[in-house]
């Protein structure tokens, strides 16, 4: 009925649909001919042999076929709609700016209490803290990218950094998690300067690719200085964060009191989670609060500038390159706390949590979310996160459906999922009425 | 002197393929400026697509060497070159209104999606090939150090330097060519003057994902071994070499090329190969801090 419908609206829709879909189909069946229909097998002693599996070309051809008609209905139905209808995201996007603050006051609430929701198991509690390690990450490198724009593709350098520096430092001197913490900020900073110093007199996409090589070249240095990073073995027994000096241990190390003896409860190993998560709730809160307040400042409003305009901004006497490098400066301090708690959370660190995947994923949070959007973040990186920890049980098809997603959600919503840009300076309060320029007609 | 001929044999053989993959990067980022991702993983299918097609000619009984490599290189491209134009079909053409950052995580996504596509179908193990092209010249044999070229290595050098007269002839004498050139100078004007802009970038993918399945071709015969992995940090380099060469520049694309790949023999041969991908990226940085627009870049004005 409904191809009817369609067939009646639009004469010679459908034969042009079926058209369309076979020509997708055909390219489907071009594609999947050689990767998909002949597999390489091993055939014993070494070599490789062909196994063929024509079957599920046809299987895959016909989904494409069957796909790609159901989408051109789907777009005919949507085309009959009244064109200045706002899309359903468009309009989420629009309500989480204006109501953003109940929307934080809700969302921290909610976060606070997680750990002691009736359906909190430890899993969730994990889980929970890795969506806020990603978020922490994101609302860092959206000091870089969403407000600065600047394209950060070596990211998790500043997190290696971070992390490495904590395991160093607790190998050698003995540090704490509390004491390392600053320490790791600060030389995840310098690291900052010192990359962005040279770099950021380039134009946007070149610093893509030299922060992309930066990051390698940490991983690299990482896995082959052996004798202070332990090389591809990593660095192990990193100490666990403590409450004011008190472990969360069944024993003290040193007969001194525990967490659980001191407020006299019975020891569990969850207390340690519940620590951990709330600890990096406080983290990624204060990155957030920071970011807030920080882009009221004149430094965070000449980011801004510099985002939307260079050359004006160059014009209006602002440094170019010392408003880009605090913007760097600051992003990897955040960056640097971050994988100063990745690693008392994990107590082990090695090169390969490093890769490119992860700056990867952490710019597509930050772009997915919406540029510069605080609560896109936190959206994204509970969708990123999620979707793999959801297919654990399809563990091969996880990381296949995570590019899916990310070329999906960008062709959905180019701009973000909550990209609602308002002006962060207004001449007018929002709602007053505004006045009519002087000499105007009445 | 000998050690230093055979780095110099063994650097313009990976120079060719970096090159041959960069021309891809340059030209895609000439057109429409986005950084193809995924081209690298382009690389990696081709590399691929190359082996089972070398399996199957093997087990349909073709026993002539040159006729198989002919007959792989023709199927390579061709596969190779739809898998290049759907991803631009799919993961770039609905974006190219949009932002600049939107294609570029499409693209990120898109090169995470392949690799897993093609580790999930062809498995997570390194492919071996037994040596097909042997054989080869001694060129020198000074102080029990020898030189050899080899068949192999002389088949990448002429293949590249005939692939590379081929493409620069297409791009300055013919139809497509030229609009090629029109749209790099102008997408909007080239569209208003007649030129198809959506065929053109179509074609341009698939030229790029043509020269990248050649590269694939290469060093599958190169290395003997093929993974999944393999597209990321060639990819990753190629680009390295199309900025150092100036991106939009197709002869730079190749001297950008080659230029890493000399680097790269001489550093593993003189210094260490662990550190040999830093000093690609530490050229990299050094050359983008004294020379911005590459070696054979133009310098771009920057309007307001």
């Amino acid at each position: 009925m409904a191809v009817q419908a369609i067939a009646a609206a639009r004469p010679g829709a459908v034969p042009s649909a079926l058209k369309e879909a076979g020509l997708a189909a055909l390219v489907a069946f071009v594609l999947a001919l050689p990767l998909v229909g002949l597999q390489t097998v091993d055939s014993g002693g070494g070599a490789l042999g062909i196994a063929t599996h024509f079957d599920r070309v046809a299987y895959g051809v016909a989904a494409v076929f069957l796909g790609r008609l159901a989408l051109i209905f789907w777009r005919g139905r949507r085309q009959s709609r009244p064109a200045d209808a706002p899309s359903v995201m468009a309009r989420v996007s629009e309500l989480s700016a204006r109501f953003s603050l109940p929307i934080a006051v809700v969302g921290i609430a909610l976060a606070i209490g997680l750990p002691f929701m009736p359906f909190a198991s430890r899993y969730v509690v994990d889980l929970g803290t890795t969506v806020l390690i990603y978020v922490m990450l994101g609302w860092g490198l959206n000091v870089v990218v969403g407000l600065a724009g600047l394209l950060d593709l070596g990211y998790v350098a500043f997190y290696a950094v971070g992390a490495y520096s904590f395991g160093l430092l607790a190998r050698t001197f003995g540090f704490g998690f509390w004491e390392a913490l600053p320490l790791a900020g600060a030389f995840a900073a310098s690291f900052g300067i010192i990359l962005g110093f040279p770099v950021l007199r380039l134009r946007g996409d070149y610093l893509a690719i030299v922060t992309l090589g930066f990051g390698e070249i940490i991983r690299i240095v990482l896995t082959n200085w052996s004798n202070v990073t332990g090389g591809p073995n990593g660095i192990g027994n990193i100490p666990r964060p403590t409450f004011f000096g008190l472990p969360f241990e069944r024993n003290a190390p040193h007969g001194g009191l525990t967490f659980s003896k001191f407020f006299g409860i019975d020891f569990t190993p969850d207390h340690r989670v519940w620590a951990l998560y709330f600890i990096i709730l406080m983290l990624a809160l204060l990155t957030n609060f920071f970011t807030l307040r920080i882009r009221r400042l004149p430094v965070g409003r000449a980011w801004e500038a510099l985002r939307e305009d260079e050359v004006a901004c160059r014009a209006l006497g602002i440094n170019a390159t010392n408003v880009k490098l605090s913007a760097f400066a600051i992003g990897a301090m955040f960056g640097g706390f971050a994988g100063c708690f990745f690693g008392a959370r994990q107590g082990f660190i090695s090169p390969e949590s490093f890769n490119f995947i992860q700056s990867a994923i952490i710019l597509a949070i930050v772009v997915l979310g919406g540029m510069g959007s605080q609560t896109g973040v936190v959206l994204a990186a509970l969708v990123l996160v999620c979707i793999p920890e959801l297919g654990r049980d399809l563990a091969d098809f996880r990381m296949l459906a995570f590019g899916a997603a990310m070329v999906g959600i960008m062709i959905w919503r180019p701009r973000g999922l909550l990209a609602h840009r308002a002006p962060t300076v207004r001449l007018h309060r929002r709602g007053d009425p505004v006045p009519a320029p002087a000499g105007a007609a009445p | 002197m000998a050690y230093f001929l055979q780095q110099l044999i063994n650097g313009l053989t990976l120079g060719s393929i970096y090159g041959l993959i960069a021309i891809g990067y340059t030209m895609v980022y000439g057109i429409i400026g986005m950084i193809n991702f995924a081209h690298g993983e382009i690389y990696m299918i081709g590399a691929f697509v190359t082996i089972i097609s070398l399996l199957v000619l093997a087990s349909a009984g073709v026993t002539s060497i040159p006729v198989a490599l002919v007959l792989t290189l023709i199927v390579t491209m061709f596969f190779t070159s739809a898998y290049g134009w759907t991803v631009e079909r799919i993961a770039y053409r609905p974006l190219r209104a949009s932002h600049k950052l939107a294609p570029l995580i499409s693209a990120i996504g898109m090169s995470i999606f392949l690799q897993n596509y093609v580790q999930l179908l062809q498995g997570a193990r390194g492919k071996p090939l037994p040596p097909i092209v042997t054989g080869g010249f001694t060129l020198m044999d000074s102080g029990g150090f020898s030189v050899h070229l080899s068949y192999l290595q002389l088949f990448i050098f002429l293949l590249t330097v005939a692939l590379m007269a081929g493409f620069s002839t297409l791009i300055a004498s013919t139809p497509l060519g030229r609009a090629q050139r029109a749209c790099e100078q102008d997408l909007g004007m080239a569209a208003l003057l007649g030129v198809d802009v959506d065929r053109t970038i179509s074609l341009t993918f698939v030229m790029g994902a043509a020269l990248a399945a050649v590269a694939g071709l290469m060093v599958t015969l190169y290395w003997g071994v093929v993974d999944f992995f393999i597209g990321f940090l060639a990819g990753v380099k190629a680009f390295t070499a199309a900025v150092l060469g100036g991106v939009g520049s197709l002869p730079g694309a190749m001297l950008g090329g080659l230029l890493i790949g000399l680097i790269e023999a001489f550093w593993s041969g003189y210094f260490s190969v662990q550190y040999k991908d830093v000093s690609v990226f530490a050229i990299l940085v050094l050359v983008l801090i004294f020379r911005p627009t590459g070696l054979l870049g133009k310098p771009e004005v920057e309007k307001v």
